[in-house]
């Protein structure tokens, strides 16, 4: 039997399985979680990796779990979107092995086993998401992934870190109802929960129009309440400023990517153009909301002093780039957008690992007093400035490629105010994360400092990989392209897959 | 569309019309109560709606337990049992979302010592 076959659910029971028995591992001894979870991650990189290789070379992939028919059963559908598994589990890695020391110091030791339990199933959950091909497993998915990430955010030994997780989870909850009601009825009017046949049986299902723009207007609010998008972003800076940073990486780099991977899949079932009904409208309000995230997301994040209030605000933001290009209908904003998907993820993990290096080996979060931090730990700092130069989006750094690209589709599509509205935002951010070079280098640095260390080994080391991939994927950004491109084509291709 | 007719369609698709009331019941309760217990059996109320929708969906007039035994017939009439097997899963979420959320309760009460929405954002501001 060949084993290969298998990949793609393995993709998802290896993580799972090894959080099932995560808790017997640590019952034998504490130290060897980490090992497990990282072996765990790894061999899920390697089976993503071999997958997106066989995207690459022969299209996607279609694995049907059981046995049964591709119609009755649950298929796992491989395609381009599903690319981001080699992105979930490759970050999800470094994550892990950041957290190693990390996490030891922040939280009680009694917990360890569990965090790290509930970090192999946010990531099974994740890789689930962007690998089915059925749409109630999306729903199941998300709920792995969501309660994961609430016991995440509570895990913290902050004192409010329970009433963030509770906002979150509230929010949290009801958008997935909403996601929940709508699958039901898209079910209701074509009777199959297959995407792909969705979409086949979708157009023709003319006599039920206003079921299916019911429907539409309910995954959009589920979905973007999951990624963020003003109004609904409320719940994220207090959970992502109050987890554990390890935590924030995740939830701030990946988490909040899915609900815009959801709202692809729903747009490859209702089509940009040609589909049962005209989405345009409702992507026109995405948009202005979209712009309107940039400017308010950059706006707050100016005024915090906290520097993980300040990533969390500016995850806010990002995310109104990643909708303004995903709501344009032009193909230059829509690469660029998904582009941002995938490049944003990388840099905010990196600066949030750059912040949480600084907050262990310091001890303090408030910038005010973070001065002179770079006269002692140069490498983090460095790479942080990286991190900082390219989500401000400067050549030769993979923020440029994107919102370039979104920029150029803005003023393609006929509405140079979106360009307007993300040079605007570009600049706050440039202004907010100024701050952040301004206090570490060119202030005189505190008498407490004066001893203090570089970070230790398994914080630099995913650090300085990742600053290298900034670089890399800024000089190289037609790597990621080849796999957003077809994406692109996909979506807004008037024929049916 | 007139009164009747209207009358007509609610009394036909009257599953759907209490699956929408219960949602928005639920959803009423979320935002406005203020205590959070209330305001978590407002999100129960939202998922039993769900699981209504979905449930009624799958009924037919006069069938069967979809459970096939001895002696029956092809042409007899079953429910669709894939909605009844999607909402199992869909209670096991829910449970665990409660039980998630009660535990988080009983946390947010030793800390603060008080379960208001409006007490709390008080003293998350402090």
């Amino acid at each position: 039997m060949n084993i290969a076959h298998h990949f793609p659910v393995l993709l998802f029971v290896v993580p799972v399985a090894a959080a099932a028995t995560l808790q017997i591992i640590g019952k034998i001894r504490r130290e060897y979680c980490f090992y497990w979870a990282t072996a765990a991650i790894s061999i899920c990189a390697f089976m993503s990796t071999v997958l997106v290789w066989k995207v690459y070379k022969t299209g996607p992939i279609s694995y049907v779990v059981g046995g049964w028919e591709r119609w009755f059963g649950i298929e796992i559908y491989f395609d381009h979107i599903s690319a981001c598994a080699l992105l979930i589990s490759a970050l999800g890695l470094l994550i892990i092995i950041f957290s190693k020391q990390y996490i030891e110091k922040e939280i009680d030791e009694r917990k360890i086993p569990v965090y790290y339990t509930l970090i192999l199933l946010n990531l099974a959950g994740m890789l689930g998401f962007v690998i089915t091909g059925d749409l109630f497993n999306i729903f199941v998915m998300m709920e792995i992934l969501s309660l994961s990430g609430y016991a995440l955010v509570a895990i913290g030994e902050e004192k409010i870190a329970q009433l963030a997780a509770f906002k979150y989870l509230v929010l949290g909850a009801v958008s997935s109802l909403a996601i929940l009601m709508a699958i039901g009825f898209l079910y209701s009017i074509t009777g199959s929960l297959n995407m792909r046949e969705i979409a086949l049986y979708l157009p023709k299902a003319t006599s039920h129009t206003p079921v299916a723009i019911i429907a539409f207007a309910l995954f959009v609010m589920g979905f973007s309440v999951k990624a963020a998008l003003f109004p609904l972003h409320v719940w994220l800076p207090d959970a992502h400023a109050i987890a554990p940073t390890p935590v924030s990486a995740l939830l701030s780099g990946l988490v909040v990517k899915i609900g815009v991977c959801g709202l692809l899949r729903i747009l490859l079932i209702y089509r940009y153009t040609g589909g049962l009904i005209d989405v345009k409208p409702v992507l026109n309000i995405i948009s202005w909301l979209a712009a309107i995230t940039i400017v308010v997301g950059a706006f707050f994040a100016v005024f915090q002093d906290d520097i993980k209030m300040m990533l969390a605000y500016s995850t806010v933001s990002n995310i109104g780039y990643i909708f303004l290009g995903l709501s344009l209908v032009q193909t230059n904003a829509l690469v660029g957008g998904i582009n941002h998907i995938f490049n944003h993820a990388i840099i905010k993990v990196l600066l949030f690992m750059g912040a949480g290096a600084i907050i262990h080996q310091t001890g303090h979060r408030r910038l005010s007093d973070l001065h002179g931090i770079a006269r002692k730990m140069p490498i983090t700092t460095g790479c942080l400035s990286i991190g900082i130069v390219s989500i401000v989006g400067i050549p030769p750094t993979n923020g440029f490629v994107c919102k370039w690209l979104i920029a150029i589709g803005a003023m393609q599509a006929g509405k140079p105010l979106f360009a307007a509205a993300l040079l605007f935002g570009a600049l706050f951010i440039f202004a907010y994360y100024i701050k952040i070079i301004n206090a570490a280098y060119f202030r005189e640095p505190r008498e407490e400092y004066k001893k203090m260390d570089e970070a230790p080994l398994t914080m630099l080391v995913p650090i300085i990989i990742l600053a290298v991939a900034c670089l890399v994927f800024g000089i190289g950004a037609s790597i990621p392209l080849t796999f957003i491109k077809p994406v692109a084509k996909g979506l807004l291709s008037v024929t049916v897959r | 569309m007139s009164l009747s007719l209207f009358l007509s369609k609610m009394g036909t698709n009257f599953n759907y019309v209490v699956a929408i009331t219960l949602f928005t019941i639920g959803l009423y309760a979320v935002v406005a109560k203020n205590n959070l217990i209330k305001k978590f059996i407002g999100l129960n109320i939202m998922e039993t709606s769900c699981f209504l929708l979905y449930i009624s969906m799958g009924a037919v007039k006069g069938g069967r337990a979809p459970i096939w035994t001895e002696g029956m017939k092809k042409t007899t009439l079953f429910v669709n049992p894939i909605p009844q097997a999607l909402i199992l899963t869909g209670i096991v979420v829910a449970v665990s979302t409660t039980s998630l959320a009660l535990s988080l309760m009983i946390k947010i009460y030793e800390h603060c010592g008080t379960l208001d929405a409006e007490k709390l954002k008080r003293m998350e501001t402090e």
